[in-house]
This record gives C-alpha cells, structure tokens and sequence, in this order.
C-alpha cells in the first residue's frame, strides 16, 4: 500500500523520473568492472544533476507529498515543513520505519537504520536527505 | 462446570457477506465456487484452477468491501483473513448485543481466532522482495501480519476486550478449535463472553498449488467450478479451497440471561483427538474422528441415538469422506444408536462454500447452530450418486425441514488432529 503511495508521489513530479535510472549500479563480480562503474557514475551525475544539489524546497515538497498519500496519516492538513511524525502526524514506531523507507526509495539512498532511527520529523529528513551527495 | 450458550453469529462466507445471506443461500443449494485464473495468470499451470471466494460487492448486496468495515490505516496493517474475521466478529458482536464499556465486562471478555495458513500473500511477497533488494526492502509491518494471533489481537484492540486472547492454528480443525477452547475458558471461570472462531484467505498461487502437488484438490472441473465440490458423491475427486471467517459468540448461561438476549443454542460438548497415523490422511476406518465424536457426546451426555444432524467435515476427496462416513455409521448405528442407517442425517456444506480450511469448523459450527435454530438441515449439494457403504440420509440438494435438537459438527486437519462440537438446542 505504501508502495503505491510511492508510486503516486513520482508520477506527481514525472519529470525527475529520468534521473532515477542513474542510481549508481555496484557490479561486483570482477575488479574490472569495480573500476568501472565510479566513472560512469559520476559522468551520468555530471550530465543530469545540478551541481548545488536539491534544494530545501524540493526536498521538503517530495517529503511532504509522500506523507500525503500515506494512509495512516489521519490529517493531511497538519503535514508542514516542521510536522513531527509522532506528536502531530500521529504515527507509531512501525509507521516510521516505513516512512524513512518511502524516503529512501524517493530519494534512491540507503538509510543506515541507526540513522533512521534519529530521523523523527520531517525537518529531520530534509537535513539528512540535504547532506546526502547522493541524493536525486 | 459452568454453561455456555450462543448469543451472537458473524459470517463472510463464499456464498456472501452476514449470516442470514449466506444461511439462505445454503438452504436453496447456491455454490460460491468459481474459476480464478483471472485473479492471477499464474493458475494456469496449476491443475485446479477454482476457487470458493467471497464474492465482492457492496455490503447490503452481501458482497464484501473492506472500507465499509474499517479504515485503510486498519486494512493495511491486518491480514485478510483477520478483515473477514473482524466483519464476523462485529455482525455477531452485535447480533449478540454485546459491545460492553465498563472495565468489569472488558476485563470478562475474550477471544479465539485462528487460521490454518495465515498471511500467506505477506510471506510471498515478503520473500520475493527479499530476494531482490535484501533487509532494506522488508517492511516493519512484516511480522505483526505474518503472525496468526494478531487477527485475535485486533479485535480485541477495536472492543477493549481484556480477557483470554488465543490463536488455535491446527490446519483445518482450527475452527472448531478455537470454539471448543472459548467455551472452556467460559466453562472454567476465564471468561463470561468470548467471541470465537477462525477465518481463513490463501487464495493464492503457490499455496492452491502446494494443495495441488498433495493431491489434494478436485482438478477436472475448471471449467465447470460449482460441480467441483461434491461431498459423499461416489465421483468426488477432491477438495476446492475456500475463503472466509465466521465468528460465534459464546457467552456463559446466568450471564445472557441476566442480559435477556436470545439464546440461540447451548454447546454442550467438545471433542478432541488425534489419528496418530499419516501427515495428510486419516485412518480409513475414521477411528480418530469416532473418538472426537464419541468425547463429545460424552461431555454433553447424550446418547448417540438422539443426534439429530451431523454437519460432517466431509470435503469432497475419496478418501476422507469415506473415513467420516464409517465413523459416523460405527457411531450412531452402534450400542444406544439408532437402528437404521437411513435415519443417521449427516450433509456437508463444503459443496456450496468449498473448505474453509482454519475458517472451516467455524463457518460449520455457526451452520450447525441455525440448523437447530431453523430445524432444517442444510443439504450436500452436487451429490447424485453414492457409493456401496453411502446409505445415511445426506440430504441430496435440497435442504430437509428435520426435528433437530442435538447436533454435531466435525473437523479434520493435516497432521491427524480431530475435533467435534456437540449443540443443544437451550433448554432450562
């Protein structure tokens, strides 16, 4: 269910669809291609990021959209750039987990779940997707 | 030990959503079975291609829509076999009048919800996640609608019940379990009320499949579903996987008098054993299911002559309804039995519902109990021949008005576990 949400929030900004195909790809199975895949991955980021990054708007937007479109958030008018995912969105432990999880797959990082762990509000999500290089 | 007597009645059945469409629908020989390739493509390799499913709709058409009994934050965190239990549970609550808010009554209130498989859909997709993208792509919801006592749990969350909260899982007599156990936490002082039963939804691929390679499943008929199921019928070729919940509530006897509700009948015996013989198959002789019957008579004290109708677990495969018949036959037509086999009324409703499996004995306990209610024994449909040895009264297709007052109810499950439930029609 989440699932779809995630899928409804991309298909909301359609145009960044492009860059999800960068994603760098780890190929394994021979030092070769170790070698290799760095280089095309920053040429891909060369050709299709900006160099400053996302900005705080954007980010904050995605995130923002995507908790609207999550089920057990009751009341998608208290969703603002400060809203914390327990005292106003009214989410448990579990739905948090899924949360960061969406932001993951939105933003096509991995989330250590230590750090996920500290990441309770959407404002703490913005300034941690915000320091992610890899983030797009 | 104290008595325990039946308020309340609940059902998502293959022949619709409410106890009073599917009880109708039983009684004029109506079949919920129906072909499902079309659910998923991948049932075309499978050699049974048909399943009994609840049928989707609004619910004053007796169809199900999971938003009309609960919220999507709800849903999405409960298994589907646990949506059907809690419409079920909430039909029967309510049929029995029984919402209570004071902690005295929250605290004397349980319940018992079982199912056979569980979440199945969640475990594959769970694993087919898995395997492609590793821990990160496992959902925090992955265990709490895995585990089968959470169904058990969510009612009791949504009606502040605080009392015994059990999850009987014994394949297909899980049902019947769950019901036989409720009524002992009411009969030894656990309980005053307890709201029972078992729901079952694995209408999926790899688990009709698994049935499938058991051989286990009626296969000939994917083209012509509501004659695959065929109880007691000398051309029966196996079982059709159902889907559903039914949920009873059962209530110590002092108490819903105190409440002057409807009484609708009393359970008065509960019986179990085991086969100790095959993983799948039961004894041929059906010694195992004799035993269950024989206990639950026992502790209802009655006498095998004065059975009225047997709801038999029979779920149309060769060797299991011939097992049940040569139980029932050594049973009732025994020492204090009956003296000609032609009175012995025994039907099975898997014909129209197909096998419930953990949502089974309870969907056949709530049809024992309004056939006592309604003096009509539901009949065995798609029966047109019977066999050497098949000489009780079935009911053929068409339901038989009968005096009933004691009835039994039986299941069988996988792994040899038996278990039968003896009703009373409530007297003083």
């Amino acid at each position: 269910m989440f699932r779809s949400a995630i899928v409804r929030s991309l298909r909301a900004s359609a145009p960044r669809a492009a860059m999800k195909t960068a994603a760098p790809i780890q190929i394994r199975s021979s030092p070769i291609a170790v070698q290799m895949a760095p280089r095309m991955v920053s040429q891909s980021i060369r050709f299709y990021s900006a160099p400053a990054g996302l900005s705080k708007d954007e980010i904050e937007g995605r995130i923002v959209n995507l908790l609207k479109n999550f089920d057990k958030v009751s009341d998608p008018s208290k969703i603002t750039g400060v809203s914390h995912f327990s005292n106003d969105l009214g989410l448990d432990s579990l739905d948090t987990v899924e949360v960061v999880m969406a932001i993951e797959e939105e933003f096509s990082i991995e989330i250590p779940d230590k750090e996920a762990d500290q990441i309770h509000s959407i404002e703490k999500a913005v300034e941690y997707i915000k320091a992610q290089p890899d983030a797009h | 030990m104290r008595r325990v007597v039946v308020t309340g009645l609940g059902a998502v059945t293959p022949l619709g959503v409410g106890v009073r469409r599917t009880w109708k629908r039983l009684l004029e020989g109506h079949c919920g079975i129906v072909n499902v390739v079309s659910r998923d493509e991948r049932f075309r390799e499978i050699p049974a291609q048909i399943a009994a499913v609840v049928p989707k709709g609004k619910k004053e058409d007796g169809g199900w829509t999971v938003s009309e009994w609960m919220n999507r934050g709800d849903e999405r965190v409960m298994a589907k076999f646990a949506q059907f239990a809690m419409a079920a549970a909430e039909e029967a609550l309510s049929d029995a009048r029984w919402k209570p808010t004071t902690p005295e009554e929250q605290h004397a209130t349980g319940v018992c919800l079982g199912s056979g498989i569980g979440n199945f859909d969640e475990i594959y997709d769970t694993v087919v996640a898995y395997e492609q993208g590793g821990y990160k792509k496992v959902s925090p919801l992955f265990v709490p609608k895995l585990l089968i006592n959470l169904g058990a749990g969510h009612i009791s969350m949504r009606y502040g019940f605080m009392g015994p909260n059990h999850a009987a899982t014994t394949a297909c007599t899980t049902g019947a379990h769950s019901i036989g156990d409720a009524a002992r936490f009411i009969a030894c002082g656990d309980a005053d009320v307890m709201v029972a039963g078992g729901g079952e939804s694995c209408i999926h691929p790899l688990a009709i499949g698994g049935f499938a390679r058991a051989r286990s499943l009626a296969t000939d008929f994917n083209d012509d579903p509501e004659h695959a199921s065929r109880p007691f019928d000398a051309d029966r070729k196996g079982f059709v996987v159902g889907e559903g919940a039914a949920m009873l509530v059962l209530e110590e006897l002092d108490h819903a008098r105190g409440r002057g509700v409807p009484i609708y009948a009393e359970l008065k015996g509960y019986g179990c054993s085991a086969d100790s013989h095959h993983i799948t198959a039961p004894k041929e002789n059906g010694e195992g299911a004799y035993m269950a019957m024989k206990k639950a008579l026992k502790q209802a004290q009655v006498q095998p002559a004065a059975v009225d109708y047997i709801n038999a677990h029979a779920t149309s495969t060769i060797v299991g309804d011939a097992a049940e018949n040569a139980a029932i036959k050594t049973l009732l037509l025994g020492s204090e039995g009956k003296n000609r086999a032609i009175d012995v009324n025994v039907s099975s409703t898997k014909g129209a519902v197909g096998h419930l499996l953990g949502g089974a004995g309870a969907v056949e306990a709530l049809f024992t109990v309004m056939a006592i209610r309604d003096d009509m024994m539901p009949p065995t449909i798609n029966l047109t021949r019977l066999a050497d040895g098949f000489d009780c009264n079935y009911a053929p297709n068409e339901a038989q008005p009968r005096n009933i007052d004691i009835a039994l109810t039986n299941s069988f499950g996988f792994g040899g576990t038996n278990s039968s439930l003896c009703f009373a029609r409530f007297k003083d």
